[in-house]
């Protein structure tokens, strides 16, 4: 059978699959369905400095293809996940992504120095993003000077290698990617929600009580795809990819595309076994596709 | 625990004006743990999200539950159309429900309106077992719209009130708690936001169990989608629906 292992900054694989940040909680409800040692890695629910309770509800809404959600970043605070929930995931044997999130660039630096300092913390992804908060997130991801500057100081202060989570709600995202790489970034995420939409026709007025939500799932999927063939093609660092994957021919897409490795979102709430059913049957997709080994995989729709 | 299973349909009616019945047969009525939890069902693969429905009722000799729901979307329109004999793929049992071991009421209180009256049915089931003295009172918009009338009169003495007074009682419910004041210990309500409050606000002196309905997401408690505020002072300041809920003790959240 084909190895799916595969080593990324400071994550050593046994697949390149893992929960994308948000929809796995930190990984209690799930370890309930599954063992969470067979994921390839796990990405946590945001970290910000200070609890945030977030935004009103309704916080999520179905759409064609896809799903509207509004949650605004609620947590604890970091140092109540360090305390109160990483612990748990130190018992599985999975590298475990931290995704950090904040309003000011103090923030930013504040939960990523205490993030690296984890033992189980393998890596930082950081969330510059969040389409569903006033302050802070999305601006940082829309404005490549903004990214760059995030992205150093975070860099300064981390141990780890840091990931840096692209938003799609901007004209030109290799401008993007290529100003992260520039300051340090050792990875791309790719990608977060994009700003979206849907009216209530009888009362005729947003569903969402933030309005706006971000949009995810199968809808969304030629989107990161595009937009992770053109950067592939302008960064040297590697990318994970994300948005709509369901299928391991999704997960096939995405590497042809050039990520090296996938984050599963919105799926989990639809079948909370999907990562570990595309784990089992990833080896014999990547062999049907005529691939010997996921690295050959990677890129592919490149050459 | 939660399991997921596809369960097959063993029946399948319409009990009232948009309302259905159904049941399912399969392994989740051996893990139901009290009256009051959910199943999240995905009703087309081609939909983004679960939907969830209150558990009606459980049948362990014959391992089946039953639901009972309104046709109010495209969820619900397309699961009014499944056969009997088809399979519904159905994730549960989730939450929490009414906590009947450490309730210790003699006379129980049991408030629905609407679409929020099938958890009571099974909750009032297991407290007239324990010997609990069971009273329903029951809201619908209309006559066409009453359900399950019958069932709950097995129970216990029910009143029935209709917005427009077409059957029983013209009013709400709350129209009817006076009347009942002294003749219970403790209320157990489901339905509408405001008639929750309402509820609450009317039966401020009683202990009381609410369930609470909101948008769901995963339906497990990992994506925050559903939360409601826990008063001030309270460590985590929120509680999840799907999780901790959706059966709350009053004053446990704020409505
Ligand atoms: C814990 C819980 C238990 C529930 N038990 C039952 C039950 O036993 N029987 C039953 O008929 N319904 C129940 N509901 C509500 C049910 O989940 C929704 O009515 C259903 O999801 C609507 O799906 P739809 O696709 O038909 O409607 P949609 O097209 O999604 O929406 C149509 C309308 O339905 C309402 N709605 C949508 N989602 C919800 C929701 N989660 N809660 C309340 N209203 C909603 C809104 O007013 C919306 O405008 C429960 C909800 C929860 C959270
Ligand atoms: C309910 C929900 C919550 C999310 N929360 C976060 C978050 O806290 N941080 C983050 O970087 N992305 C968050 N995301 C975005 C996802 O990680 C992912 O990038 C996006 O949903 C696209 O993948 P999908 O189509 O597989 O869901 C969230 C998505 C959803 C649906
Ligand atoms: S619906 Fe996801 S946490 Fe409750």
């Amino acid at each position: 059978m084909i190895s799916t292992q595969l080593s990324l900054p400071g994550l050593k694989m046994k697949n390149p699959i893992m929960p994308a940040s948000g929809c796995f909680g930190f990984g209690k409800e799930f370890s309930e369905f599954y063992d969470l040692s067979l994921l390839g890695a796990i990405i946590i629910k945001a970290a910000t400095g200070k609890t945030r309770y977030g935004n009103p509800t309704p916080r999520v809404a179905e759409t064609s293809s896809g799903m509207l959600n509004a949650i605004g970043l609620q947590n604890p605070g970091v140092d109540r996940i360090i305390q109160e929930e990483l612990p748990f995931l130190s018992e599985f044997d999975t590298p475990v992504i931290a995704n950090v999130a904040g309003s000011t660039v103090e923030e930013y630096v504040e939960v990523a120095e205490k993030l690296s300092r984890v033992t189980h913390v393998q890596a930082l992804e950081l969330n510059i993003s969040c389409p569903n908060v006033k302050e802070g997130g999305v601006q940082f991801g829309t404005d490549p000077e903004l990214a760059a500057e995030v992205t150093g100081q975070v860099k300064k202060v981390s141990k780890l290698p840091v990931y840096v989570k692209l938003s799609p709600n901007v004209t030109d995202i290799v401008a993007m990617a290529k100003a992260v790489e520039k300051a340090g970034a050792d990875g791309l995420s790719m990608i977060n929600t994009l700003t979206g939409m849907r009216l209530d026709l009888n009362s005729k007025q947003p569903i969402i009580a933030n309005q706006t939500g971000g949009l995810s799932g199968p809808a969304i999927k030629p989107i990161a795809i595009r937009m992770i063939y053109q950067v592939y093609q302008e960064v040297d660092i590697p990318i994970i990819g994300m948005g709509g994957i369901e299928t391991t021919d999704d997960v096939i897409e995405y590497l042809l595309a050039g990520a090296s490795a996938v984050a599963i979102g919105s799926a989990n709430f639809k079948n909370p076994f999907i990562c570990k059913e595309i784990i089992e049957e990833l080896p014999a997709a990547i062999e049907r596709y005529g691939f010997t080994t996921i690295q050959d995989t990677i890129g592919g729709a490149h050459r | 625990m939660m399991i997921r299973e596809d369960m097959e349909i063993l029946s399948h009616e319409l009990v009232a004006e948009k309302t259905y019945q159904m049941t399912l047969k399969g392994d989740m009525p051996s893990y139901v743990k009290q009256p009051g939890q959910f199943v999240h069902i995905m009703i087309d693969p081609s939909d983004s999200l679960r939907r969830p429905i209150s558990i009606a009722d459980v049948d362990l000799t014959s391992g089946t539950l039953t639901i009972l729901y309104k046709v109010l979307g495209k969820g619900t329109a397309s699961m009014a159309g499944k056969p009997v004999g088809e399979y519904l793929d159905v994730l549960g049992p989730g939450g929490n429900g009414f906590p009947i071991e450490e309730v210790s009421a003699s006379r129980a209180l049991l408030v629905g309106g609407g679409i929020g009256v099938p958890p009571l049915y099974y909750l009032g089931k297991q407290l007239k077992e324990k010997g609990i003295e069971v009273t329903t009172v029951l809201g619908f918009q209309h006559a066409g719209a009453v359900f399950f009338e019958d069932e709950f009169r097995e129970l216990g003495e029910v009143f029935v009130a209709t917005n427009d007074g077409s059957y029983g009682n013209k009013g709400f419910v709350t129209d009817i708690l006076p009347s009942l004041e002294g003749k219970f210990d403790t209320y157990f309500s489901c339905g509408p936001a405001v008639m929750l409050k309402a509820v609450s606000k009317t039966l401020g002196n009683y202990d009381g169990y609410l369930s609470i309905e909101e948008r769901l997401g995963c339906g497990v408690g990992a994506c925050f989608a559903c939360v409601v505020p826990a008063p001030d002072g309270d460590a985590k300041g929120y509680r999840k629906i799907c999780r901790d809920g959706p059966v709350f003790r009053t004053g446990e959240v704020i409505l």
